[in-house]
């Protein structure tokens, strides 16, 4: 990931929407104790920035958001996890019993 | 220069909604805890012919109800003589962007279209989302969807991140969210920026769209079996499928069928809270959507929620998370669908209660979800073990949301725990006492929740007494 974005690149920004002390009365202690913070992709709406400068972006409907550029050419990274091998054994195991069928023996 | 505090914005809520969903709730309003539901659900909504036309013009139902055949083989080896009633699933990832909600999202979007609105805006982090942005696609409007996606260490619920993904693959701006409900705030200050149209789940369109899918299966089934399904089951989150669907299918004629409810058991885990948002395995169709707004449907983002699953809910059947990725593997695996998780809770329920049924009784498990990176069992059980949950195979019994995740040995042991619906209906009284801070209740009123909750008025008279 380089460190500088140049007008019109694909980038990731964050703000915090409440400081903790601001937050709801009725949230969880946990919850409390930590901001309410938001992330948005955009298109660099300035020459250039650098990561953890405040920015400007432009949205893929066109609007104009500010605040700290966290990410450049962000990228979605979930997959489809590890083999989970007791998920593996449930096929085969079912399989067999379906072919043996024997009905109500347990 | 308008004051954007959190009080502040709080307090401008009816006034943004009003303008946002272009409803005036305060004309079916009666008094205290009762308004005209079905008056609105019939001036606002639509005719189930008007949905089912606005629906096919963005190519949204019609989708295939398939007999699990394979599913069925083993429900009869596992079922004592006699017993094994027959399953069929609708296959509603047959709709555009793979899920039912296209239903909701496809007469939410006609309704802003026709409005002239510029663009929509819905605060979801489901299925639901991709729905509201693909149906935006195909009328031309703009759309913002709004999640609750990232604890407060950056980590992201990854079925929440993969449909941020498909939303952003649809053309919507998607903002992501830390834990917490003031979403909501938010939520209002870009409706009040933009003037877009909030696409709310729990509108009469949001509903309305639903019917269609109830209404469609009963014919199916009718196709396949000479008479409307025995028996549907539902999952349940917000309420508004189980709504929408049953009332398709009483509008279709299908006056008999028992509707079942499902959700996964999320109990312990608060909805609200940092630390145990990515404790859970599952997004949707649990019990921390499930009872609330069951017990309380008018929590929602709009003032009446069209959405109230007691009216039309006749039991309510709960499963554990390692069940519901068992019977997600088993649809891959013997059904060749590879489906959910989510909507495969009613089918875990399902399975559990066709052995207890007659062999010529029939289940339709009304609705399927795509799946793929970040949705699949395989990647939500990984997110798990990396959040420290215990993830084995056992007797799900043992299950503990948040800790303990269980796969069955073996397909005897998929079983339900019975929700009793009188302590339901009862947390629903509870909740009109301490929502409307009264314990005495005028008639229009008690007539209200009677129909609400499906109760004669003495019966509800009698459980506010027992409450004093």
């Amino acid at each position: 990931m380089s460190e500088k974005a140049y007008k019109g690149q694909w980038v990731k920004i964050h703000n915090i929407i409440l400081k903790s002390s601001q937050r709801s009365p009725n949230v969880p202690e946990d919850t409390k104790k930590v901001p309410l913070e938001m992330w948005l992709n955009g298109f660099l709406d300035q020459d250039e920035a650098t990561l953890g400068e405040e920015v400007s972006i432009r949205t893929v409907i066109g609007r104009v958001v500010k605040g700290k550029m966290t990410e450049i050419d962000p990228q979605y990274d979930h997959s489809f996890g590890k083999p989970i091998e007791e998920l593996i054994a449930i096929g085969p195991r079912v399989r067999a019993f379906i072919e043996k069928g024997d009905s109500n023996e347990r | 220069m308008k004051d954007n505090s959190y009080a502040s914005v709080m307090g401008r809520k009816n006034e943004i909604m009003k303008k946002a969903v272009g409803i005036d709730y305060s004309q079916y309003e009666i008094e205290g805890i009762a308004f005209d539901y079905e008056r609105m659900m019939n001036e606002v909504g639509y005719s189930l012919e008007e949905v089912q036309k606005i629906q096919s013009e963005t190519s949204v139902g019609n989708t295939p109800l398939v007999e699990l055949k394979q599913v069925n083989r083993l429900v009869k080896l596992t079922s004592p003589k006699g017993k094994g009633a027959r399953i069929f699933l609708k296959d509603e990832a047959a709709n555009p962007s793979g899920s039912f909600k296209d239903r909701r999202a496809a007469v939410s979007v006609y309704e802003a279209q026709k409005r002239g609105y510029k663009g929509v805006i819905a605060a979801t982090s489901g299925n639901y989302g991709a729905a509201v942005a693909s149906q935006a696609a195909k009328r031309g409007l703009k759309c913002i969807i709004v999640q609750e996606t990232f604890d407060s260490r950056g980590k992201g619920q990854p079925e929440i991140v993969e449909k941020a993904r498909a939303c952003e693959a649809y053309g919507a701006e998607v903002i992501q969210l830390s834990v917490g409900p003031e979403l909501f705030y938010y939520f209002l200050l870009l409706l009040e920026e933009t003037g877009y149209f909030n696409a709310s789940l729990y509108t009469p369109f949001g509903i309305a769209g639903v019917e269609t899918l109830g209404s469609e299966l009963n014919r199916q089934q009718i196709e396949k079996s000479g008479r409307s399904p025995d028996y549907v089951v539902v999952t349940n989150a917000g309420g508004g499928n189980l709504t929408g669907t049953t009332r398709g299918l009483r509008k279709a004629g299908a006056t008999d069928t028992k509707i079942i409810a499902a959700s996964v058991d999320l109990s312990g885990l608060h909805m609200a809270s940092d630390t145990d948002f990515n404790r859970k395995s599952f997004t949707t169709g649990h019990t921390g959507f499930g009872i609330p707004f069951a017990t309380f449907p008018d929590r929602s983002d709009v003032p009446r929620n069209a959405a109230r699953a007691l009216r039309y809910m006749d039991r309510y059947l709960i499963v554990t998370q390692g069940e519901t990725f068992y019977v997600t593997e088993l649809l891959a695996q013997l059904e060749g669908m590879q489906r959910g998780p989510a909507g495969n809770t009613s089918l875990c329920a399902a399975i559990a209660l066709s052995r207890e049924l007659n062999e010529d009784d029939t289940i339709v498990v009304q609705e399927t979800k795509y799946t793929g990176a970040g949705k699949c069992p395989s990647a939500q059980l990984t997110f798990a073990r990396e959040n420290g949950v215990i993830v084995r195979t056992g007797d799900p019994k043992d299950n503990k949301p948040g800790s303990e995740i269980v796969l069955p040995e073996s397909p005897w042991q998929l079983h339900y725990t019975e929700m009793e619906m009188r302590k339901v209906k009862t947390s629903y009284i509870k909740q009109a006492i301490k929502q409307y801070g009264k314990s005495e209740f005028s008639d229009k009123e008690i007539s209200f929740m009677s129909e609400d909750v499906k109760l004669t008025e003495q019966e509800i008279g009698n459980i506010i007494a027992s409450i004093k």
